[in-house]
This record gives C-alpha cells, structure tokens and sequence, in this order.
C-alpha cells in the first residue's frame, strides 16, 4: 500500500504531464508526443489510486471488468467514427464527463466514510459544498451536451427552441440551485441532494434548447469548460491533485475557445448564450426580398476560370463537412497544383461546428497543415488571388458585416473573398444562411455562382480541368 | 497557526488556471479540434474518484449502492479516457507537412 504522501507526489507528477499533453498542441510536431504525456498522466493516476487502496480482492476484478467494458466501448468508437462526426462525439465525449462526476458525487454521498469526508448525515461541510458544486456542474454538463449532441447529430432540429418566459424560468432555476445548495449543506438532507441534481439537469437542458446550431462552436466549448469545472469540484472533495489540475486545466481551456469562437462571431458570450439568434431575423429579411440577378455557371465554367489561374483560395465551411467533399477538393486541388497554380486554404474561426473542424477534414484530406491559413494570416493575400473557391462556406464570407451597421452580423471578421478577381461559390441554392441573412456576395459582378452539391461539383470541376 | 490544508489546494487550482490559461493560448488554431478531444481524456482522470467508490466495499458489501455508482462511473470515464486519446492520436496522425520535392 502506497503512503498518502507518496500518492499525492504521483498525482502531482500525471497533472504535470497533463499540463505537457496541453503544452505540445503548440505545434503539430510535438502534438503527437505530447498526447503520450497525456496517457502516462493516466495510467500513472490509475496506477496510483489502486496501488494507495491497496483492496486486490474480488472488488479490484470487477474494477477491472468496468474499466475494459469501457475501455473498449471508447476505443471501438475512436476507431469508427468518421472525421466529419468530430463535434458530435465530442459533446458525446462532453456528457459523459458530466455523468460521470455527478455518479462520482452520488457515491462520495452515500458512503462517505470511503473517502475520508465524514460518515453519512454528517459530512465535512467544505467536502458537502465542493460536492455539490462538481454534481450540479455535472449534471448541467450532461444534459446540455445531451442536447448539443441531438442537435449536431440532427435527430433535433439545429433551429433555436425559445419559449415565453424563457429567461425567468432559467434565472428562478439557477437560484434555486443556489439556495437548496445552501439548505442542503445546512441540513444534509439526502432529498435535498437528490432535488440538486433533478434541477440541475433540468437546467442544463434548458440553457442549450434556445442556441442554434451555428453557434454550437461556442456551445460545445463552453461545455467542454463546464466538464473541467465540474472535475476540478470533485477534485476538490478528493483532495486530489491530479483532479484539481486537470480540472483547471480543462476549466479554462474551454473558457479560452468559448472566447475565441465568440470574438470570431463578434458576438458577446451572453448574446450567444441567451439564444434565439437567427430565428428573430429571418423574418426582416423575408420583407425586403427582391429578386437580384445573379450569374450561375457549370463545372466547365469553374474549370476554365481556374486553369487561367495562377493563385487561387479555397474557402471551406460547414457545407463541405456536410458533403463529405474534402477528398474531392483534396484530388481537385493536386490537379491544380500540377499546373503549377499557387492554392491555399482560409480558414475562418468559426467554420464548422467546433473550433479547428475544418483543419481536421482537410487533415484527414492529406493536406498538409502549411498550406492552411487562419483568417488573420491569409485576410490580405485575397487582393492578390485570380479565384476564391467558397465551398460550403457563407456568413463568415458575406461584405455586409463590413459595409451594414443594421445588419445583426456587422463587425464580425469575415474573409474578404470579394477583393478576388473571381469568386466562385458552390452552393446548394441562394438561401441565406444561418445567420438569416442575403450574402451580398451572390450579386456581385466577379461572382460566379455553383448550385450543386458540394463533393458532386468538385468531382466535375477536377474532370473539366 | 495553522493553514488549512484546503487553502493549498485552493493555491493549486488558481494557478493552475493560469498555467492553462498561458498554455491554450500557444495552442495552434488549427488543433483546436484534438485539444477538445484531449481536454476530455483528462478530464477523465476522474476515475480515480470512481475507483476508489468501486473499491470502497468489503467482500459482503462489493455491491452497495454507493460502489455500483462506482463502477458506472468507472465504465463512463474510460469510454473517454480510452476513446479521448485514441481519437486525439487519430487526428494527430493526419496532421502532415508538404513535401519538399513537390
């Protein structure tokens, strides 16, 4: 049996191997390594607690036998899931975080003489508040990526789901949880524990209902903060270093993207967090509907355009993961590069429905991340560029947030696709896109527009090239 | 007089926030994808709560309530754990630069 002592310095060691599988993201080259860190953090923590137990009768064999059930379901699903399911799995991946510390906080509640917190009905009064904080977290955590997860996956409409009185309800709930907290430290009522955490996965249904799937970047990377939130709480309960780390770690990391993906939305986090975006204006856009001409051509034309090239953009957006069509652009892209034409690839920050979405589809494409360029970094070369290829892509390229202070996406960073000398957008009709509104771009002189499906049309450009 | 020892740990998490703070902004925009993947892999190591609610019991008591929350925990965490850092190693073994002759 491992001293307490020495444990703690082994939990110390797998938090800092945590904060290195963090640190080697800074760069692909050392990504791969630093993921090693990560597992030895793991197997050293796991290590660790059995080792400290010290209990190897018949409760380690069926420790044991969870653990594999587990470990084989996950690594099933590692193994099979297709790049483009990235941010369903991931909210997947969120919610059992969540459920799992709110399991963890049941336990340490009904037996907590096993975690040195006091005995039942009598619980140290800081473990009972840490404990509550990680189940509530917990909780919210599991049902909001639940919804996040139906969302994404489409079993649930991606449309915001808002109701009269939404915001009330959603404020009388959050205090609610604030006061039975304190009620249930005071009296350690185990019903009390129990309504905690009805409400709180009542609450975090609720507060993921109203977001649309535009914004279910920012959604998941705020859940993803809430899980290291909820892990730091029981961490906490614990007293265990590697928990408290890596919650913190995790904590603040989802808090950065949230920030990331909101600035790339020039939206505030309350504005995306409040709901309802996009379902309010709609019907603004619906009043001033006039028909525009716009100029629609084939894959023959595209071709054309891009054989005269010398430099061209690829844009790519949600349309494309939709589609499946980053092997296409991928095969399209090389027979340009055969004729010796300059391509890269813009990247907007809140392309796709989680943060760096597209860079992992043209990852999987085998394109090599030097010729993938952020927003900031390839905004100028545009100017320059004889074709922009917008495949699946719309808001984050529309002039309007430049030139409109009335429209509801003004000052939000977009790509400035219409500096092009052409500009060609393949496109499934002239929809307005999530964000509710026309893309000036469609009507510009250099535009050509592509209906098609996304993959079908590279596919014909690349046999017309 | 003496320090709680919760103070420490409290210590810990702030500055352990900062240390994530500093380290996730020098993370490149184009992993931001298996950074999420990864964060959920650790945050996992909550297993270790769940294990030691698994291992709680005596022969007579493996099964309590407390200890079957236990093991689903156990279950629910290495689903992430396992699933968490063979997906992050998946994606990271795309990630290719260009090639020199081309």
């Amino acid at each position: 049996m491992l001293s307490a002592n020495l444990s703690a310095i082994f939990y110390l060691i797998s938090g800092v191997l945590f904060i290195l599988a963090l640190r080697g993201l800074s760069s692909p080259e050392t990504s791969r390594q630093g993921n090693l860190f990560g597992i030895l953090g793991m197997i050293i923590a796991v290590t660790v607690t059995f080792l400290s137990i010290g209990n190897f009768s018949t409760g380690f064999i069926v420790v044991l036998i969870f653990l594999l059930i587990g470990g084989l379901i996950g690594a099933f699903i590692a193994y099979k899931i297709p790049m483009t399911a990235m941010p369903e799995l991931v909210a997947g991946f969120h919610s059992l975080v969540g459920l799992a510390a709110v399991f963890v906080a049941i336990a340490a509640f009904l037996n907590p003489e096993a975690f040195n917190l006091g005995s039942p009905g009598n619980i140290k009064l800081g473990s009972l508040i840490e404990m509550s904080i990680g189940a509530a977290v917990g909780a919210i955590t599991f049902s909001g990526s639940i919804i996040a997860f139906l969302k994404l996956q489409g079993i649930m409409s991606g449309s915001p789901i808002t109701f009269k009185g939404q915001h009330p309800l959603n404020a009388l709930i959050l205090i609610s949880i604030i006061i039975i907290t304190y009620l249930l430290c005071s009296t350690q009522s185990s019903n009390l524990f129990w309504i905690l955490l009805a409400i709180s996965f009542l609450i975090g249904f609720l507060l993921i209902i109203p977001i649309g799937g535009a914004d279910m970047p920012v959604v998941i990377s705020m859940l993803n903060s809430y899980s290291g939130w909820a892990a730091a709480g029981i961490g906490f309960t614990l007293e265990n270093t590697a928990l408290i780390i890596t919650g913190a770690l995790v904590g603040s990391s989802g808090a950065i993207l949230s920030y990331i993906m909101c600035k790339g939305m020039n939206r505030s986090f309350f504005n995306v967090i409040l709901g309802g975006f996009g379902a309010t204006e709609q019907s603004a856009s619906a009043k001033n509907k006039e028909q525009r001409p716009v100029k629609s051509g084939n894959a023959d034309d595209a071709a054309f355009l891009m054989k005269n090239a010398s430099s061209v953009i690829i844009v790519p957006g949600y349309g494309m993961a939709v589609a499946q069509a980053q092997h296409a652009l991928r095969e399209m892209v090389d027979t340009l590069k055969k004729n010796d034409i300059k391509v890269s690839y813009a990247i907007h920050p809140v392309a796709g429905r989680m943060p760096g979405h597209m860079n992992v589809l043209l990852a999987e494409a085998n394109v090599p991340y030097d010729e993938v360029f952020e927003l900031e970094e390839i905004n100028n070369d545009f100017a320059n560029a004889d074709v922009a290829f917008v495949i699946g892509a719309n808001d984050v390229t529309n002039p309007v947030a430049k030139t409109d202070p009335q429209s509801p996406i003004y000052g939000m960073p977009v790509l400035d696709v219409e500096k092009c000398k052409s500009v060609l957008f393949v496109k499934r009709s002239l929809s307005p896109g999530y964000a509710g509104i026309d893309n000036d771009l469609f009507y510009k002189e250099n535009t050509l527009m592509l209906f098609a499906d996304a993959k079908k049309m590279t596919e014909d450009i690349t046999k017309n090239l | 007089m003496e320090i709680d020892p919760f103070i420490f740990r409290l210590s810990i998490f702030i500055l352990s926030i900062f240390i994530g703070y500093y380290v996730v902004w020098s993370v490149t925009p184009s992993l931001h994808t298996p950074l999420m993947s990864v964060t959920n892999a650790i945050s996992s190591v909550i297993i270790v709560g769940a294990i030691i609610a698994g291992l709680a019991g005596n022969s007579n008591t493996i099964f309590s309530t407390s200890s079957i929350f236990g093991f689903l925990a156990i279950s629910l965490a290495a689903i992430n754990i396992f699933g968490g850092f063979l997906v992050t190693q998946r994606m990271l073994a795309m990630y290719k630069k260009k090639k020199k002759d081309k």
